[in-house]
């Protein structure tokens, strides 16, 4: 019988292929390895799900079940598997298949993680972490990282584009105008900014329950909040003249190196918590 | 100039500036960045570990700029301030005009803006515009919640417009945050924050304050039954639970579990898990060997009292247990703290540790006789954290419309359509164009998606 972490870290091959697939897409501007790409990515997807429903299932059958959502592990994999989502619904929605050649790898590299630096072992939860907001909090924050991380990639291109003053020509041709990317960067990250408000305010309430005090400046709240303001700013800089693309792009840029702070960096800095 | 009119100029500037999208940015990256600093540096810690960690020189500076405390510092609380009145204003110097485009006197296209849309969408059609006319009215009529149909020079156009009232989401989501800022206010002024260690069979009135070395008194009498751990099989904690009873006087008036995750809320007070140790009963066994001939003699004992050595060689005061104790930069854990007092009396009186884990560890010490305690019974404490908050309603009030008022404002628009049907040589020409308040690549979408629909329309009609 297959277990989850193995068929997790076949997955993790499968999102390496989509994203070399999507770059071949891009690189060639040919049409079947960009097809080819989307059905790997919606195969990565799904086995990406199977295998957390299947972590779901041996937690039970190890006699301490609880949903996958519970340490490092589980939560990158969780936050791969909705970076890969959100992808696949802007591909469907806006037909636009260069926005894989960055999410796609962002999906990859979470996994490759896992599969590297932590430890995959099913644990029971310990008392901090028995709550059903635990697990409202932390799909929520990842969504909203997903949407984030999407929005950084976005940004990504954005400068690639904008690098070349806007030519069309060579790998920047399939890249949709500055504005289009502008304004995508902008829905991923109203769609961030809403999760990541209802994680931050999941986790407050979750902290009132545990700890009796629903913001203590610990450093992990701290760093979330820090995210929310980067975030916020970003969505009031668009409404001032002159404040567009390119900054845009790099206040999206700092919103996510704080995500990225506040999922591994906090670990070095004293706190209440744990991982996340 | 006259000084009512300079007056009047000042007035209105530094309503501007407190008025502007530009002052919010800077705040909350300012915000952003200055929360770095207590995230760095340990907040509330003690003066000698800033003052070994920072040395003589930034120690001062950090201290003088309350970087030891950032979060409650003026600076930080202005920038928090200037937020606040920035929302204010920026919503009152708004409202106006948003209510205008809600509640307007008298709806008003101008249908060059929709003329002018990147996002139309153009076609022609056989039908007659009349036909079309009435088919495209009653899709749009049922798809959007006001409509107006207006004649042109040679032909007509239909307005459709719905959601105006998405535009107060905005202003939904700033007001909660006003209700955070004032939650917040409103726990910080008549809360309190406090921790208790209770033994089992203990019990308090009064409970000592975090932030300061206040006590606050309780309305009841908290009293710790029972503290009791569970493990899962790999050794792991399971479940801390204290039992407690809350008493009026003697009486016993409400009995609770309360467990991490779990708390008690009692007449407004509210009673979290939060630590626990272990401290030794009662009694216990000291035993005093000879060094030389091996002879042991045993007491029995507790915190507290005076033992008389054997030999009269003096007394054994046991003044106190503790968790952890450091002997040269090594923890030995659990250990007893005595004093030994000798029978004459004339030389000093001497400390004593004596560790749990090392029974021979007294050896070392060389003196009349070695000293181990053993047979301790164990109880334990239970660390509680007992607050009180009457902000967290309207905090959570606030939560719940930054919810809605963030979903409103993102993904529900104010959206105006335009179709414009003129005739020509026969044949209908039609424009269509959707626009939203905000720009959004939506809307080029949702052109799109109209423009196919009426177009099935149409074709549904020639069939
Ligand atoms: C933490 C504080 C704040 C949060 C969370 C917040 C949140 C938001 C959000 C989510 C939007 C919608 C943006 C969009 O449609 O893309 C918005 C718009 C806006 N905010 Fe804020 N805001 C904050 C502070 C402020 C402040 C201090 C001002 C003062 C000038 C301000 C002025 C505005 C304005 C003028 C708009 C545009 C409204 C419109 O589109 O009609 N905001 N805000």
């Amino acid at each position: 019988m297959i277990t989850s972490s193995i068929l997790l870290s076949i997955i993790t091959f499968v999102y390496g292929l989509a994203a070399l697939l999507y770059i071949c897409a891009w690189v060639f501007k040919k049409e079947l390895p960009g097809r080819l790409a989307t059905a790997t990515t919606v195969i990565a997807a799904s086995g990406n799900f199977i295998g957390i429903i299947l972590r779901w299932i041996e937690s039970y059958q190890q006699g301490i079940g609880h949903a996958p959502l519970s340490n490092l592990y589980e939560s990158l994999v969780f936050f791969a598997f909705c970076i890969a989502v959100l992808y696949l619904f802007l591909e469907f929605r806006y037909k636009l298949r260069v926005i894989g050649v960055v999410a796609t790898p962002l999906a990859f590299l979470a996994m490759a993680y896992t599969s590297l630096r932590v430890d995959s072992t099913i644990e029971p939860l310990i008392p901090a972490l028995q709550s059903n907001w635990l697990i409202a909090h932390v799909i929520t924050c990842f969504v909203g990282y997903a949407g984030f991380a999407v929005a950084f990639g976005i940004s990504i291109l954005y400068f690639i584009k904008s690098s070349r003053g806007g030519l069309n020509g060579g790998f920047t041709s399939k890249i949709p105008h500055v504005d289009m990317l502008d304004e995508l960067t902008h829905q991923m990250v109203m769609f961030g900014f809403l999760f990541l408000s209802v994680g931050i305010i999941t986790g407050a309430v979750w902290a009132n329950q545990a700890w009796g005090r629903y913001w203590g400046w610990d450093p992990k709240e701290t760093w979330s909040l820090i995210t929310w303001l980067i975030y916020a700013s970003l969505l009031h800089a668009r409404l001032m003249r002159g404040w567009t693309g390119k900054k845009i792009a790099v206040l999206s840029f700092a919103g996510f190196v704080a995500v990225i702070f506040t999922y591994f960096g906090v670990n070095l800095l004293p706190g209440l918590h744990s991982y996340q | 100039m006259n000084k009512s009119v300079r007056f009047e100029n000042f007035t209105n500037r530094v309503w501007k500036f407190f008025a502007s999208v530009k002052l919010s940015v800077v705040v909350l990256l300012s915000l952003a960045a200055t929360s770095i600093i207590g995230t760095v540096i340990p907040q509330n810690a003690n003066p000698m570990m800033y003052l070994q960690k920072y040395g003589e020189t930034l120690y001062p500076i950090f201290n003088a700029l309350d970087f030891f405390d950032m979060y409650h510092a003026w600076w930080f609380r202005l920038l928090l301030g200037l937020l606040t009145v920035n929302i204010i204003i920026c919503s009152i110097d708004r409202l106006s005009s948003t209510w205008k485009i809600i509640f307007p006197k008298k709806i008003n296209f101008r249908a060059g803006r929709f003329r002018k849309s990147a996002n139309r969408v153009e076609w022609a059609s056989d039908i007659p515009s009349n036909q079309l006319k009435n088919a495209y009215e009653s899709y749009i009529g049922r798809h959007f919640r006001h409509i107006t149909v207006q004649k042109t020079d040679n032909g007509l156009l239909i307005f459709g417009e719905k959601g105006r009232w998405t535009r107060l989401g905005v202003y939904a989501v700033h007001l909660s945050i006003l209700l955070l800022v004032i939650g917040g206010l409103i726990g910080s002024l008549y809360g309190f924050e406090g921790f208790a260690n209770i033994a089992e069979g203990e019990s308090i009135k009064s409970v000592p304050l975090k932030n300061n070395n206040q006590e606050r008194e309780l309305p009841f009498t908290l009293r710790c039954d029972e503290f009791s751990i569970s493990h899962y099989d790999s050794g792991m904690p399971k479940e801390y639970r204290s039992t407690v009873s809350i008493l009026n006087g003697q009486k016993v008036i409400h009995k609770a579990d309360i467990r991490v995750n779990d708390p008690l809320r009692y007449q407004g007070i509210n009673i979290f898990q939060s630590s626990y140790g272990r401290i030794p009963a009662d009694s216990f066994t000291i035993l005093f060997t000879d060094p030389d001939s091996g002879m042991e003699y045993e007491k029995r004992a507790s915190i507290g009292s005076r033992i008389k050595m054997p030999s009269n060689k003096g007394t054994l005061v046991i003044e106190d247990f503790t968790t952890g104790f450091s002997f040269h930069g090594h923890n030995i854990g659990e250990a007893f703290l005595c004093q030994k007092i000798p029978a004459d009396n004339k030389a000093d009186t001497s400390n004593i540790v004596i560790p749990l884990s090392y029974p021979r560890f007294d050896r070392m010490r060389g003196g009349d006789f070695a000293i181990s305690i053993k047979d301790v019974e164990f109880g334990y404490y239970t660390g509680l954290q007992i607050t009180r908050d009457p902000g967290v309603p309207i905090v959570y009030v606030g939560f719940i419309i930054i919810t809605i008022g963030c979903y409103i404002t993102f993904f529900m628009l104010h959206k105006q359509v335009c179709v414009e049907l003129t005739e020509q040589n026969g044949r209908t020409n039609v424009m269509l164009a959707c626009v939203s308040g905000k720009n959004r690549p939506g809307m080029k979408t949702a052109t799109r998606r109209l423009a196919n629909r009426l177009q099935n329309l149409q074709n549904m009609d020639e069939r």
